[in-house]
């Protein structure tokens, strides 16, 4: 009898690349659903240009590498790239914003450096910092939420005239809380005035905000991100160090000078932060493999946002603070293996103590 | 009894039901019987036998060949129609040598040494010989004579012998049966090998997934101060020795290291019923129990096997293949080995002969790594799979050894969880049979280095000796030295 032999073990985890790519990406239709209300068609219309986009470019990429594009593509790494490279654009921005975004993303970040698994940067941040760097204002325009089917709200016709024509009418825009802050403190006026004219707390949680297309219902995301632990799929190191670095950097400093430095919270509560702490930073390829290391690129992201946010030109800082910190987690890697069973730390074999 | 955690580890499908309730059934005797001589780790036993030999049961057919080693008995009465090659039960298949024996359907016994009268107060060493002769080797799947562990006591002192009824690979259940059918058994033999080693305690750790075992070998051994029987939790891999002494002890073996060296020596329940027999009966280790199960097999059973019965034989027995087996694995789904050909015989560790389906493997084209670090948290060896297969994948074997290839108790967990279906515990096989290589011809040389050494230097001597003969014959020197010029 012909028995095809394998090599153990026979049997596995009912888990693959796929299963894992689109759980994540169930994770995300809750915010992103919630944020197409909000945003409207303008922001339905670069979802798809977006993401689109970043699934034609890998198509393209592996073709050029000669690779099965079929398999490959259907791991869903792709559409979690352009997924998140959409959430993290402003809603109605224009197409070419998406495209581009996408190049930058797909071909340059990921495939330049031997494709999945292999880039050293999050290819959706890569993508959306090229774009702020270079289109400063495009990248920087905000709008006030208007709901789907609301009065005002742009319908279709319109929202095509926004993306594809460049529309933006002036009278929509609006600036996210944290660049309301950042352009008042320039101006003299202090963190405790200006913070009255930010949404409340409880809008700012629930997503009622300015703010990327993905990125203003805190609690949207949390759900997402509470989904992925119970699946096993992230763990909570990351998001916790993530948001208890960028907290306590914020909360202490807050205490120090209340007028100079917003609170913990209006930190966590605002811009990017749980967008960032749940599915940005916790991107596999990207991250430190070990839990502990998984604390210290997290604690690192944090501390980073924080100093973005408060010291830097930019009002917010996650796309730069998890880029500057994928670039350590090779080194991290190194510092934070496991001690193995029955060594050291330092990987010497325990001394043996007398029974 | 409190239990201490263990790092790591996977939960996988045990998919034990299969067998669990299924009590131990005796194989037909078949027409054959292939009998190995190498069963064990160490060298292989030297052949007493040769063919048309008439033999009886637990009849010696080949005796054990140095220190580490284990003879072989005639598992019934027969004739011996030849010692030749046959294939192995190994993935290679190669052929190994082997005594073929044809029952005469008597199962006659042969003359049994006599039964040890009172094995509690005979010496230690009176049943290590007892265990050595009656060819017993640990039954959980190693196969390492069991004598030379049972030794141990002899060198340094003991404090508790390890009963290893956790049983974590999936789908076995032939200790979990022999434990809930021949308790006292277990436990008498038990008792022996605690005396022979000088332990004054005996704990058998059981997992939780065996709650009838546990019971019945908790009431067997309520008559005895000294044995406890601890429900282990059910994590993969808790039958691996280090990790079983540290969830019961709390003791961490230092690399390099035997459990020995804490105090503790793990032994296999099936192992202890095997020394029962022994010493009590004096038979030698001719049959054992082997969980025969897999999606692929209609009628899974628990099979008491005489050593030497082909895998065909077995799968005969249970109805034969349901459905197209995709591989035949020798012992567990994770640790096992596949076998290359039904022909092989059962062995002494044979735990488990698998027909597996498809569906059941799971197997998947393997995609590139995406580092989601699983590997890396379920480790129970502290290890960083991702980065040493990254290293083996470009042959950096000194990278992988300093990350520590060489501890892995290449338990397959981290290739149960890749997402990705690396066979990353096939690379660190790889790696570890490579750097064992390496290292034997490191030994080799350095060896040979100090032969030529120590040679170059006792012909110098020799020729020094020689000189110094030459210079007391004569004594008188031909030439005068610059000295007794100058004094001249």
């Amino acid at each position: 009898m012909n028995i095809v032999t394998l090599s153990g073990p026979f049997t596995h985890a009912s888990n693959s690349v796929q299963k894992t790519m689109f759980t994540v990406l169930l994770a995300l239709i809750p915010a992103t659903a919630f944020n197409f209300y909000l945003f409207g068609w303008p922001a339905i219309l670069l979802f798809t240009v977006t993401v689109g986009s970043c699934v034609a470019v890998e198509a393209a990429c592996l073709s050029l590498a000669r690779q099965p594009a079929k398999t490959v593509l259907s791991d869903y790494s792709a559409v979690l790239t352009g997924w998140l490279l959409a959430m993290s654009l402003p809603p109605w921005a224009p197409w070419w914003i998406g495209l581009l975004g996408a190049v930058f993303a797909i071909a340059l970040a990921k495939h330049a450096f031997g494709g999945i698994g292999q880039n050293v940067f999050n290819p959706a941040m890569v993508g959306r910092t090229a774009m702020l760097v270079s289109f400063p204002v495009v990248m920087t325009a905000w709008v006030m939420p208007h709901p789907l089917f609301s009065s005002g709200a742009p319908g279709l016709a319109d929202a095509i005239a926004i993306t594809f024509g460049g529309h933006l009418p002036d009278t929509v825009s609006a600036a996210s809380a944290l660049g309301y802050i950042k352009t008042e403190l320039s101006r003299g006026i202090p963190v405790t005035q200006s913070m009255a004219h930010v949404p409340e707390l409880m809008d700012m949680a629930l997503g009622y905000r300015a703010g990327s297309l993905g990125e203003t219902s805190a609690i949207l995301i949390l759900a997402g991100g509470l989904f992925l632990m119970a699946k096993r799929i992230i763990s909570w190191h990351i998001p916790l160090s993530v948001m208890g670095g960028l907290f306590v950097m914020g909360a202490v400093f807050n205490a120090v000078d209340p007028a100079r430095f917003a609170s913990g919270t209006f930190h966590l509560m605002s811009g990017a932060t749980f967008l960032g702490a749940f599915f940005i930073a916790t991107d596999y390829v990207t991250s430190p493999v070990s839990k502990k290391g998984q604390l210290v690129f997290g604690l690192g992201c944090g501390v980073l946002i924080w100093l973005i946010r408060t010291f830097a030109g930019y009002p917010e800082g996650m796309a730069f603070a998890v880029l500057l910190m994928n670039g350590l987690t090779p080194i991290i890697d190194q510092y934070t293996r496991p001690r193995a069973f029955g060594r050291s730390s330092k990987g010497e074999p325990l001394p043996l103590e007398k029974p | 009894m409190k239990l201490y955690p263990i790092r790591g580890g996977i939960h996988p499908d045990y998919r034990k039901d299969q067998t669990s309730e299924k009590a131990i059934v005796a194989l037909p005797m078949p027409a054959a019987l292939y009998i190995p001589l190498q069963q064990h780790i160490g060298a292989p036993a030297e052949v007493l036998v040769s063919a048309g030999d008439l033999v009886k049961k637990g009849q010696m057919i080949a005796r054990s060949q140095g220190v580490i080693s284990s003879p072989q008995h005639a598992p019934t009465s027969g004739r011996i129609t030849a010692v030749t090659q046959v294939a192995a039960p190994h993935p290679s298949g190669l052929p190994q040598s082997t005594i073929i024996l044809e029952p005469d359907g008597k199962d006659e016994w042969a003359d049994l040494p006599e039964p040890i009268a009172d094995p509690f107060a005979a010496d230690p060493h009176t049943i290590h010989d007892r265990v050595a002769q009656s060819g017993i080797v640990g039954m959980g799947g190693a196969a390492f004579p069991s004598a030379v562990k049972l030794n141990l006591g002899t060198q340094k002192k003991l404090e508790i012998l390890l009963l290893n009824g956790a049983e974590c690979e999936p789908y076995l259940t032939c200790d979990d049966r022999v434990m809930r059918e021949f308790p006292a058994e277990i436990i008498d033999g038990a008792r022996i090998m605690a005396h022979a080693l000088g332990t004054p305690k005996v704990v058998i750790g059981i997992e939780q997934n065996k709650p009838q075992a546990i019971e019945i070998m908790t009431k067997a051994a309520s008559a005895f101060a000294e044995i406890e029987v601890v429900a282990v939790p059910v994590q993969y891999p808790m039958g691996s020795e280090r990790h079983l002494v540290q969830a019961i002890t709390g003791r961490e073996t230092p690399a390099r290291k035997l459990t020995a060296d804490l105090g503790v020596v793990v032994h296999n329940v099936a192992t202890a019923r095997a020394v029962h027999h022994a010493v009590r009966f004096g038979q030698p280790l001719v049959a054992r129990v082997v969980t025969v199960s897999g999606g692929a097999i209609r009628e899974p059973k628990n099979v008491l096997t005489p050593i030497g019965a082909r895998i065909a034989d077995l799968v005969e027995f249970c109805g034969g293949f349901a459905a197209r087996p995709e591989s035949v694995v020798n012992g567990g789904p994770m640790m096992g080995q596949p076998l290359a050909s039904l022909e092989a015989p059962v062995v002494k560790g044979t735990s488990g002969i698998l027909a597996l389906t498809a569906e059941e493997i799971n197997n998947h084209p393997t995609s590139p790594c995406i580092r989601c670090g699983t590997c890396v948290t379920i480790c129970p060896c502290g290890l960083s799979p991702v980065e040493m297969a990254a290293f083996i994948r470009k042959d950096k074997l000194d990278g992988a050894a300093k990350l520590g290839v060489m501890d892995c108790v290449s338990c397959g967990s981290c290739s149960w969880a890749c997402p990705s279906h690396i066979p990353l515990v096939h690379y660190f096989n790889y790696a570890k049979g490579v750097l064992r290589v390496l290292e034997n011809e490191q030994r080799k040389s350095d060896r040979v280095k100090t032969l030529a050494e120590v040679h170059n230097l006792r012909i110098e001597k020799a020729a020094e000796a020689k000189r110094a003969a030459l210079a007391a014959r004569n004594p008188a020197p031909t030439v005068p030295t610059a000295e007794e010029k100058a004094s001249a």
